[in-house]
């Protein structure tokens, strides 16, 4: 359970955040949307740790992470799977899903083939540089890598940037798949509200760093007013 | 033919030295994108500390351990005492801090170890090899040279291809905060390469005064060469280093050998601007595929 309280944070001189509360648990999907500008990156940078808070509390389970180093995270849990997809394109396809897996200790070979079966498209390319993978792939190689530190809330900043829609809703499908089957938390943030509603339990609206919703998704797709005020559909 | 024999064997021993050299050069840059100009003064107050155990009475390679030692450390040091302040900053700040800091180490090893000429001593001997019954200009110290810094560059590729520390290292080289995210403590690993970078030059610097003249000043001029044999491999690229460093030590033997040896400072340099003109991101860089 990951629950934020009044979280205000500056982002050099801007007021990115203004007392932001919600919480997002596991076994769920938690879509955080708004507007280009509205905080949502930084909402996320903040509660791993890359970003520090100007006032407001972060815990995740017992531990108060507003006071805990990003490098720290993945050992308590928490994967944050940062927007621009992040493959290090240096390192092959294994070798970033290795690095993944370090966060707990030695990585077992049942870890890496596990992560391979939910991506069969990374199997085949397990040896290959990571930067001669498409758009989608990377997607794939980013999320897997999170997995491999066996994380159970995962932290996801707009993984549908730039995709084909058939290879977003893939990705969706597989992120239902793992919270339903495994009880895997999900914050989901997303300028693509539209296919985020589709696939998340919960929906926190964001609008220039404040909370203007936080409903059950399926509430938050109907509401028509907010829609078309906040989420552009 | 006997003389271009001896001219490219020269060349291989003192080439390995360069690709030694370049590849401490090559391993900074790709982890803090710093050009380490303090790595020549810091090799040469390793090698005074080797100098001043063997002339305590020790053994060389008492010697020899207590430099490659020192220069773990010293590289550990200036990487989390004066680099880690200045990082994140401009980058002019950190070019200046290594200029300082090979004025500083200068100045330091005149006043301790003496603004003089000292012999350092040889492991093995320095006469050429026989073979048959001529005598090639490979010696004994030559070949040692050429092992040590083969075995110290294998070393390094397993470290880096084959272990984790080396992926955690590679990762924080790559992408700080990417590798953060995914539990690197980033500033460990890059006081780990620096250290290790600053070993390798360490190794240079023996290598270099091994049955030679030393002096606070003796590494100077394998900056230059050194950094131009990072350059001609493209500075990203430790393969390149190393190939640059062999390249760049045949040709100054050849030049050495069948031009003249006053030329050798100046060839060095012509080089490394006819490969900039044509290839300005040096011989071996890699593709420029990142950054899509």
């Amino acid at each position: 359970m990951l629950q934020i309280r009044d979280l205000t944070v500056d982002y050099g001189p801007v007021r990115a955040l203004a007392g932001v509360s919600f919480s997002a648990g596991g076994g769920a999907i938690t879509a955080v949307l708004g507007a280009n500008g509205a905080g949502k990156t930084t909402l996320l940078r903040t509660v791993s740790g890359l970003h520090r808070a100007e006032s407001g509390t972060i815990t995740f389970d017992e531990h108060r992470l507003d006071r805990v180093a990003a490098e720290r995270m993945p050992a308590l849990g928490l994967a944050h799977v940062p927007e621009g997809r992040g493959v290090i394109a240096e390192l092959t396809v294994e070798e970033n899903l290795r690095l993944g897996g370090l966060a707990r200790g030695r990585v077992s070979r049942g870890e890496l083939d596990r992560v391979l079966e939910l991506f069969p498209a990374l199997a085949d390319r397990r040896s290959a540089t990571a930067h001669v993978l498409s758009g989608g792939e990377r997607q794939m190689l980013v999320i897997g890598r999170a997995l491999m530190s066996r994380p159970t809330m995962l932290l996801l900043d707009e993984p549908s940037l730039g995709l084909a829609p058939r290879v977003v809703a893939q990705i969706f499908a597989l992120l239902r798949r793992l919270v339903t089957d495994e009880g895997l938390g999900v914050v989901l943030v997303e300028q693509n509200a539209r296919s985020a509603l589709s696939v998340a339990d919960r929906g926190v609206v964001l609008d220039l760093g404040r909370v203007v919703a936080d409903e059950p998704a399926a509430v938050l797709a109907d509401d028509d007013q907010l829609r078309h005020a906040y989420l552009g559909f | 033919m006997q003389q271009l024999l001896n001219t490219l064997l020269g060349g291989l021993t003192l080439g390995m030295v360069y690709a030694a050299f370049a590849l401490a050069l090559v391993m900074i840059w790709r982890s803090t994108r710093i050009v380490n100009f303090a790595q020549a003064p810091m090799a040469m107050v390793t090698t005074f500390i080797a100098l001043s155990v063997i002339d305590a009475g020790h053994s060389y390679w008492l010697g020899f351990a207590a430099a490659l030692l020192s220069g773990l450390v010293l590289g550990a040091v200036v990487e989390r005492v004066l680099v880690r302040p200045v990082e994140g900053g401009p980058e002019i700040n950190a070019v200046i801090l290594t200029l300082g800091l090979f004025i500083v180490l200068h100045a330091l090893a005149s006043v301790i170890f003496g603004n003089r000429f000292r012999s350092f001593p040889a492991p093995f001997g320095v006469r050429g090899i026989e073979v048959g019954d001529t005598t090639i200009a490979l010696t004994t110290s030559g070949v040692f040279t050429i092992l040590a810094v083969l075995a110290v560059m294998g070393l390094l590729v397993l470290l880096f291809r084959f272990t984790d520390i080396g992926l955690r290292m590679r990762a924080a080289a790559h992408e700080p905060e990417v590798a953060r995210l995914l539990g690197v403590r980033v500033g460990r690993m890059l006081t780990l390469g620096w250290a290790l970078a600053s070993l390798v030059g360490s190794l240079a610097g023996l290598l270099i005064a091994s049955g030679s003249l030393v002096h606070p000043s003796y590494m100077d001029s394998v900056v230059v060469y050194g950094f131009v044999a990072a350059v001609l491999g493209g500075l990203d690229s430790p393969l390149g280093a190393v190939l640059g460093g062999l390249l760049l030590g045949l040709s100054l033997s050849l030049v050495s050998g069948y031009v003249g040896s006053q030329l050798v400072a100046l060839a060095a340099l012509g080089i490394l601007v006819v490969v900039l003109l044509l290839r300005p991101g040096g011989l071996f860089a890699p593709a420029a595929a990142r950054r899509v």
